[in-house]
């Protein structure tokens, strides 16, 4: 069995957290925890707010109320204990592989040699060894949250948020990364914020999923697929224990689809 | 372009051009118009004169000083409006009425406000420069990927690292195209600021040949120039090219 995921330490809180944007309350009064060294999914259906309350907790937006706290510190802004994979990659198009995976030593002021070390060590774990003088634009989408992923954790940030990073990708190739993301879980000991709005993906890939309902948005429901992380990759998705969690998902945010 | 099975190379229409010319040339259509031949012998016999190295001299000294304002000034001031609303709101109208206006007007007034010298000859230059510098930096900010900007932040850049690592690479294609364009109106612009201000360098051979009627020696600086602002706008276009890799990948 895990460990037991209440009395296991929290890395990251969010405490009555709003956010308003002019009329329109995007958040509100929203509470969660998120525990070390597991993997957080945010699902629900689109305009719920989950990539709103991402972004906060990256400090890439201010709440309007409530604060995030990350390992004991009021977030003010972006920090080192934090990194990001964006949904659309965001890759410098005129940077080679090498100098975007060392791009956030390289904002963090990580000597040239030093942190092109760093970057070849995980250009080679995320299985790209090789493509460290490609350009962005010859590499296919998956290859390219390849880099984006490796550059998140070539920082080694305590907390890695991943704003819908498979969204962008074929089918095929997500599969692979979520079986790699399970492995990342398991030998990093990172914790990891997933903002999905595929009910299969956060089912299978988390060991918490907080269900978010719009407008104005707050945590309907928190499930814990305890009994999955025990299983093989390849068998999950035929484990009944992880089909009824994706029917139970699916019966409460139906209601929310247009 | 292919003729009979050969493979032209570029601007090979020029001869054609270049033969009607002398044609016209020889069978003495008009005063104002000497064979080619002519010119370009001329052209060989004035290069190497005093006369001319000093017009060369005085004209690209002129011409660098007006075109370096021109893009110090105009891509940090354009890559400042695409990034703030308020600046933008404040400098916009004035860059648009500038590249529109006839600065050859303003050239009298900048006589009185600069004087008769150098100075003045530098500032229209950079007059004539600046706008499409400025309005070219402004687009390249503007269609800029935000997610670039946010990722920059979630690493920790500060302001002066988005602007050195992110805008002004983002936004250098268009960069490019605004100096390669400014350069060649800079040209229009130094030629004009020599005639008006003070006549020296190529205004002051221009001038000098024109009113003795020396029309081969006439063509023959004219040519040069043309050359000369072909050459840097070639460069330019080089370049640009060279990051037109990434510039539909932004």
């Amino acid at each position: 069995m895990p460990d037991n995921v209440v009395n296991s330490e929290i890395a990251v809180s969010a405490r009555n957290i709003s956010k308003t944007y002019g009329e329109v309350e995007a958040l509100k009064n929203l509470s969660l925890d998120f525990p070390r060294g597991q993997l957080t999914s945010l699902l629900g259906p689109s305009g719920c707010g989950k990539t709103t309350l991402l972004k906060i907790i990256a400090g890439l937006l201010e709440p309007s109320s409530g604060q995030v706290v990350v390992g004991g510190k009021t977030v003010t802004g972006p920090g080192a204990d934090r990194a990001f994979v964006f949904q659309d990659f965001a890759l410098l198009p005129w940077a080679n592989v090498l100098r975007n995976v060392a791009f956030g030593l390289e904002l963090r002021g990580v000597a040239k040699s030093e942190r092109e070390n760093i970057a070849e060590k995980y250009i080679a774990d995320v299985g790209l060894a090789g493509f460290e003088k490609s350009f962005p634009h010859e590499l296919s989408g998956g290859m390219r949250q390849r880099v984006g992923l490796a550059r998140a954790l070539s920082v080694d940030a305590q907390v890695l948020l991943m704003d819908e990073p498979f969204s962008a990708v074929d089918e095929q190739t997500r599969r692979k990364f979520q079986e790699d993301l399970l492995q990342l879980v398991a030998n990093e000991n990172k914790t990891f914020i997933f903002v999905t709005h595929s009910i299969e993906e956060a089912v299978y890939v988390s060991d918490q999923i907080a269900i978010l309902l719009p407008r104005p948005s707050r945590v309907s429901d928190i499930i814990r697929p305890t009994g999955l992380r025990e299983k093989d990759v390849g068998t999950i998705r035929r484990d009944p224990e992880y089909l009824d969690i994706v029917d139970q998902i699916w019966a409460s945010l139906k209601t929310y689809v247009e | 372009m292919k003729v009979f099975g050969y493979r032209l190379p570029g601007m090979s229409s020029l001869i054609i051009w270049a033969l009607l010319w002398e044609i016209i040339g020889q069978i003495g259509f008009s005063f104002f118009v000497p064979p080619l031949s002519d010119v370009v012998s001329t052209l060989f016999e004035i290069l190497p004169s005093a006369a001319f190295q000093k017009a060369l001299f005085e004209t690209g000294y002129a011409f660098s000083a007006g075109v370096f304002f021109a893009v110090v000034i105009g891509i940090p001031t354009g890559i400042f409006m695409g990034k703030s609303r308020l600046i933008d709101e404040l400098l916009l109208p004035w860059v648009n009425i500038f590249l529109s206006a006839p600065l050859t007007a303003l050239v009298p007034v900048l006589m009185v406000l600069f004087g008769f010298g150098m100075k003045s000859i530098i500032i229209t230059t950079t007059l004539f420069a600046i706008w499409i510098i400025i309005l070219n930096a402004r687009a390249g900010v503007m269609q800029i990927d935000r997610s670039l900007v946010e990722m920059a932040r979630s690493f920790g850049a500060s302001a002066w690292d988005s602007f050195t690592k992110i805008y002004f690479w983002a936004a250098l294609p268009e960069i490019l195209g605004g100096v390669r364009i400014g350069i060649i109106r800079a040209v229009k612009g130094v030629i004009i600021g020599q005639l008006l201000i003070s006549i020296v360098g190529f205004g002051a051979l221009f001038e000098l040949y024109s009113s003795n009627f020396l029309m081969s020696h006439f063509w023959a600086v004219l040519i040069v120039l043309f050359a000369l602002a072909f050459s840097i706008s070639e460069v330019l276009a080089f370049l640009e090219r060279k990051v037109a890799y990434y510039a539909a990948k932004r």
